[in-house]
């Protein structure tokens, strides 16, 4: 056996890091997003958003949880210290996600946006060679298809709803854009994972079939997808100042007693 | 092994009483038990949860692990989750499903896709306000003969 776990070679010191590494992006977009979204908890349009967007919530927490899990023991972490015990600075999120919601528009593009890419990357995980991360990958990735039909069905409604409700998406699009395709910014080490068959396709191979499935939502709802190019930087620790600003809320709570038992 | 075998039918009916603490139903009859394994003392479950982000998952482990170790001649208790195969509705017990309709729940059937029912009233004039719902395993409707809005329960999408 000697560290060969499930089909892939864990005892190798390279591939042990890049998949921790892999694993704290992954889970920290997941982190991220799910706590911006449980911030429409009692503030959003109608109580059906309301609740749905606090259970999707629900969903990301509890997957950025099972990830960190996963990583924690790479790393001989907790979740939580993952979670709550890092600075800004060492989060590896994509920027999109630690961006602050916005108006309802906003949220929903995000939404979208980042559930089809969670679709791709769940994908190439599930297909790749380490069992648990796998079985794992692929149940995440059936449960999520409940957060891509609901970003669909809003994002429908908004754009063919009236000029201003379209104009407000378009606006939201153009700014989610870049900052969306930087999900697929690829983490320190994936190559490594692609040749050692942790992960299946290649981070730009992984970009173009999300855009792909943007593009094809886009043109039948008539909104115009932008040209820009990706904007990265967050799997490097290159963040904006909302980071700063989300981490010291987030974390207030566990900052305030790091011991303690719930 | 006679004993194991006792040990293991012991194990078994201890499982049967822990809650799901979201429903009245046990983790037995969800389906939640995949498989136990006694090896002397020590006894290690596979639990296949509906929605692998559920809060309750926590609680129910720490249940199992309590409820197991009362039980004589257990020592060790491990609880593993395992994602290996999909939770589906087949793996609800029948009585699991009573309980889920008692509680005024509007449950699938657990081998044949049937239009959604009201609890209410019965009728199948209903229509899906929102796949989200008060937990992740539950779906809200609306009942066009009685109107009132029904909850669902959801197994997780194939």
């Amino acid at each position: 056996m000697s560290g060969v776990t499930e089909g892939v070679d864990l005892a190798r010191r390279d591939v042990r890091d890049a998949l921790a590494a892999y694993l704290v992006a992954f889970a920290d977009d997941e982190l991220l997003i799910g706590h911006r979204h449980s911030e429409w908890t009692g503030f959003a349009p109608d109580i059906e958003s309301d609740i749905a967007l606090s259970s999707i919530a629900q969903d990301e927490l509890g997957h950025a949880r099972l990830l960190y899990d996963h990583a924690g023991t790479l790393l001989s972490q907790s979740p939580d210290e993952l979670a709550f015990g890092r600075q800004p600075a060492a989060f590896r999120n994509a920027i999109l996600v630690e961006r602050p919601n916005g108006d309802w528009g906003y949220t929903i593009v995000r939404l979208f946006l980042y559930d089809l890419a969670d679709q791709v990357r769940l994908e190439a995980l599930a297909s790749g060679s380490h069992r648990p991360l796998a079985e794992l990958a692929a149940a995440v990735r059936r449960e999520e298809k409940y957060h891509v039909s609901y970003g669909e069905q809003w994002l429908r409604r908004l754009a063919g709803g009236s000029e201003v409700s379209h104009n407000r998406v378009q606006e939201a699009y153009n700014r989610a854009w870049p900052e969306a395709a930087g999900l697929f910014e690829p983490v320190k080490g994936q190559q490594t994972l692609l040749e050692a068959g942790v992960v299946t396709g290649s981070a730009s191979g992984q970009m173009g079939r999300w855009q792909q499935s943007v593009r094809d939502v886009s043109t039948d709802v008539g909104l115009q997808v932008p040209s820009a190019g990706p904007q990265g930087g967050g799997r490097t620790g290159r963040h904006s100042e909302d980071l700063q600003i989300l981490v010291d809320e987030m974390t207030s709570v566990w900052r305030s007693d790091p011991k303690a038992k719930w | 092994m006679a004993t194991s075998q006792t040990l293991n039918d012991q194990i078994w009916m201890a499982l049967g009483t822990v809650q799901d603490p979201e429903l009245p139903v046990t983790v037995t009859d969800l389906g939640l038990i995949h498989a136990v394994t006694v090896d002397g003392g020590r006894v290690h479950v596979t639990m296949i949860p509906t929605f692998s982000a559920c809060p309750a998952i926590d609680v129910m482990r720490q249940d199992i692990r309590k409820t197991l170790l009362n039980v004589p001649g257990v020592q060790t208790v491990e609880v593993e989750l395992s994602f290996a195969e999909p939770w589906t509705m087949a793996r609800m017990t029948e009585r699991g499903r009573q309980r889920l309709l008692d509680h005024g729940l509007s449950v699938p059937f657990r081998h044949a896709q049937t239009p959604v029912t009201c609890p209410f009233c019965g009728s199948t004039n209903t229509v899906l306000e929102s796949p989200f719902g008060t937990t992740l395993c539950r779906s809200i409707y609306y009942c066009r003969d009685c109107r009132n809005p029904i909850e669902r329960f959801k197994p997780p999408p194939e």
